[in-house]
């Protein structure tokens, strides 16, 4: 055989439709109704004013610490926005817009990052998993949920999100390996913002983009603007499209930034200049999408302040109810195994003792603590 | 004589290490320009440079494995597992390459690095960052598990483990890093892997720990004496594998009461290999029946209810006056 170049079925395609100064390509637009673009609009500034507030509570002392993804707001809601209700959201922990837009109270988001595993409860009639901490893990339970999908045969898909940091763990690629060779309805979404805590995108991986790992696995990938939210949509509709008619799964690469810290015990000014972050932040997508909007005069100055004002009050209301949360110090004991075994039993005598020895009030109960239990029964 | 803390301490010992031997090298994520996440490797790349401080991609698993070949080919890798609870990515190749390849290849191949990984609760950290789980590697034959315990120890500790010529697990307590100083000599120091400090002679009862929670053992230990005028002999073991069964032996013979104490659960924790060790060699000394000051066989809690998880002198307390008055 001679030397030639192999044609590869597959392709990695980009998309940008509404750039950084809210130009857009009407060619490309995914038809989304007026109410649609004011509900995308909602949630993503929903999730901007709630990272501002968490990173307040944490600096206050109020929270433990705290990892925002100020910035990405598109990059996370637009596949949560693009598929349905009965599909599957499987989370990395810098979607807040994602997952309050698929219906997480947000007082739960707050006590996860709070210290509280009511905080990892997944609300009834949702179907997403909890925040997931350890870097990509979480792909590989994803791609088991796609299968599922799959072989139930109802129509259902799944979404995972990771970063760009996380396309370097094993994790990832057996996932993306696995989604391929089985042809799972799995949407495999990274987060490209750029930093892996410290580690510039450049240094994480040479691959050119990060959409063209799909190649390696026999899938398609699309590298879209992760800040417009657009973009974000029609690639996600496209690719949920294609997993529905048993096309396989899709790679999804949001180019995006981190605009804040990695989480409030990072300093990026030991690894990046401001004048990167400065100019990340003419291309906010909040920004481009509200010129956008006024454009198309489907939203004014004046809906935008009522919808500030009844955000803050949503905030405001979540902050009140996570700090009446009185954890039940015995749970951990009670959601080990369905049924305790008897060396459990012994201990929690024994940390039942330890308490009352010490002045804690054990077993103390509040709402929340029947809504876990109803969560996890 | 400077004072410092842990994680002065441990940069320490890692930059005296590097200056003296040029086949050392740190490999990890956030090593290099963020200096760790904790800090620890501060000043390491601006002195060494990017060839021998490497910023790793987020693949522990490759951060391990890489270092045994780095190791084949002549290198001292001191690998660094951000947190503990990520180590489990590499825990294949730590188990099935790091702990053999001394004994499958006769020694023509060895693994003389450090794994050094931050573990245990108290700094209300998320999920995943507060485990102590060293028992899963004490349970690998070929692997040596130290843990330090102040800053002197730590870098006596860490020079001796990175020249040491077999693998070792390296467990910070993070919750030591900058909980105290201590008094550090300015010449390199090194203790022996495997000899536990008698960190306080006393005659009543032996309490046995290391780690993180030598700090409430030793609050125990004042309250004790103080409250309830109980000797207390006190023993930071410093390394799990190999462990010095000879001072816990020539302890419980002295003493005949026994608590142990760690934070690991309970389960096959460190204390079940400890007090068999105590039962194979001191069985007609004992006075009472041991107890064990442990974390409870459960996943870790959020750190809301932390605190009332890790076992603290409250708890060391009850269970020497339990032991001392049987
Ligand atoms: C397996 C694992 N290793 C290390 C960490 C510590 N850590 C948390 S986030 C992070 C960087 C992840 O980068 P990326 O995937 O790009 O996500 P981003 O933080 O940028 O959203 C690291 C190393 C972790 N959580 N899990
Ligand atoms: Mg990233």
């Amino acid at each position: 055989m001679p030397r030639g170049k192999i044609e590869l079925k597959n392709y990695v395609e980009s998309l940008s439709i509404l750039d950084a100064d809210g130009n857009v390509d009407a060619s490309l637009e995914p038809k989304l109704d007026a109410q649609e673009l004011r509900l995308a609009f909602a949630a993503m500034l929903r999730a901007r004013r709630y990272d501002e507030r968490m990173l307040k509570l944490q600096r206050q002392g109020r929270i433990g610490t705290y990892g925002p993804a100020l910035g990405q707001e598109a990059a996370s809601l637009g596949p949560a926005f693009a598929i349905g209700k009965n599909d599957w959201l499987v989370p990395s922990f810098r979607e807040p817009a994602a997952m309050l837009h698929r219906g997480w109270p947000m007082h739960k988001l707050m006590l996860w990052w709070g210290g509280n595993e009511f905080g990892s409860v997944v609300p009834d009639g949702v179907n997403d998993l909890p925040i997931c901490v350890p870097v990509s893990s979480q792909c590989l339970y994803g791609a088991g949920v796609a299968w599922g999908c799959k072989i139930r045969n109802d129509g259902t898909i799944a979404v995972a999100f990771t970063g760009d940091g996380g396309t370097s763990e094993g994790d990832f690629h057996e996932a993306m390996n696995v989604a391929g060779a089985f042809k799972l309805p799995l949407i495999m979404v990274v987060q490209n913002n750029h930093w892996a805590i410290s580690l510039p995108r450049e240094k994480q991986s040479a691959s050119d983009t990060i959409a063209q790992k799909a190649l390696a696995y026999g899938f398609n990938g699309i590298q879209a603007d992760g800040n417009d939210i657009l973009s974000m949509i029609a690639a996600t509709r496209e690719a949920a499209d294609r997993a529905r008619k048993g096309g396989g799964p899709t790679l999804i690469e949001a180019v995006t930034y981190r605009l804040g810290v990695h989480t409030t015990a990072d300093d990026p000014k030991k690894y990046r200049t401001e004048e990167e972050v400065e100019c990340w932040r003419a291309k906010d997508p909040l920004i481009r999408f509200w010129t956008y909007l006024l454009a198309k005069k489907v939203m004014d100055e004046k809906a935008r302040e009522l919808l500030e004002e009844e955000i803050n009050n949503e905030i405001t209301a979540a902050v009140e109810r996570t700090e009446a949360y009185e954890p039940d110090v015995l749970e951990p004991f009670r959601h080990s195994f369905a049924t305790m075994p008897p060396h459990l039993e012994e201990q929690m005598m024994q940390f039942q003792a330890y308490l009352e020895s010490i002045g804690a009030h054990p077993g103390r109960a509040s709402n929340d603590k029947i809504e876990t239990a109803r969560g996890i029964h | 004589m400077a004072e410092m803390t842990m994680a002065k301490a441990l940069n320490l010992a890692m930059r005296e290490a590097m200056a003296e031997d040029k086949t050392v090298m740190v490999l990890g994520q956030d090593v290099g320009k963020d200096e760790g996440v904790f800090r620890i490797t501060e000043g390491l790349l601006k002195e060494f440079g990017p060839d021998r401080v490497i910023d790793f991609p987020v693949a522990e698993s490759a951060i391990a494995g890489v270092s045994v070949g780095l190791c084949f080919t002549g290198f001292k890798p001191i690998a660094e597992m951000q947190f503990s609870g990520f180590g489990y990515h590499a825990f294949h190749q730590i188990e099935n390459h790091v702990a053999r390849f001394r004994n499958r290849t006769r020694g023509r191949y060895t693994c003389p690095m450090v794994v050094r990984m931050p573990y245990g609760a108290g700094i209300r950290a998320i999920e995943h960052h507060s485990e102590s789980r060293e028992a899963i590697w004490a349970h690998l034959p070929g692997l040596k598990v130290v843990i330090p315990s102040g800053p002197r120890n730590a870098r006596a500790l860490l020079r001796a483990s990175i020249f040491d010529p077999d693998p070792v697990m390296f467990y910070e307590p993070k919750a030591c890093y900058r909980a105290f100083k201590e008094e550090v000599p300015e010449e390199p120091e090194v203790m022996e892997i495997g000899k536990a400090n008698i960190v306080r002679p006393g005659d009543d009862v032996t309490i046995i720990s290391y780690g993180a929670s030598m700090r409430p053992v030793l609050e125990a230990a004042d309250e004790l004496e103080i409250e309830h005028h109980i000797d207390a002999e006190v023993i930071d073991l410093l390394s799990l594998v190999p462990m010095d069964t000879e001072t816990i032996v020539a302890s419980v013979k002295k003493t005949g009461r026994v608590v142990v104490v760690h934070e690991a659960p309970k389960n096959c924790g460190p204390a079940a290999e400890i007090i068999a060790r105590i039962v194979e060699n001191a069985l007609m000394f004992l006075e009472a029946p041991i107890e064990r000051v442990t974390g409870y066989d459960l996943v870790m809690p959020f750190f809301n209810l932390e605190k009332f998880y890790i076992p603290d002198a409250h708890r060391v307390v009850t269970a020497a006056r339990e032991v001392v008055s049987y």
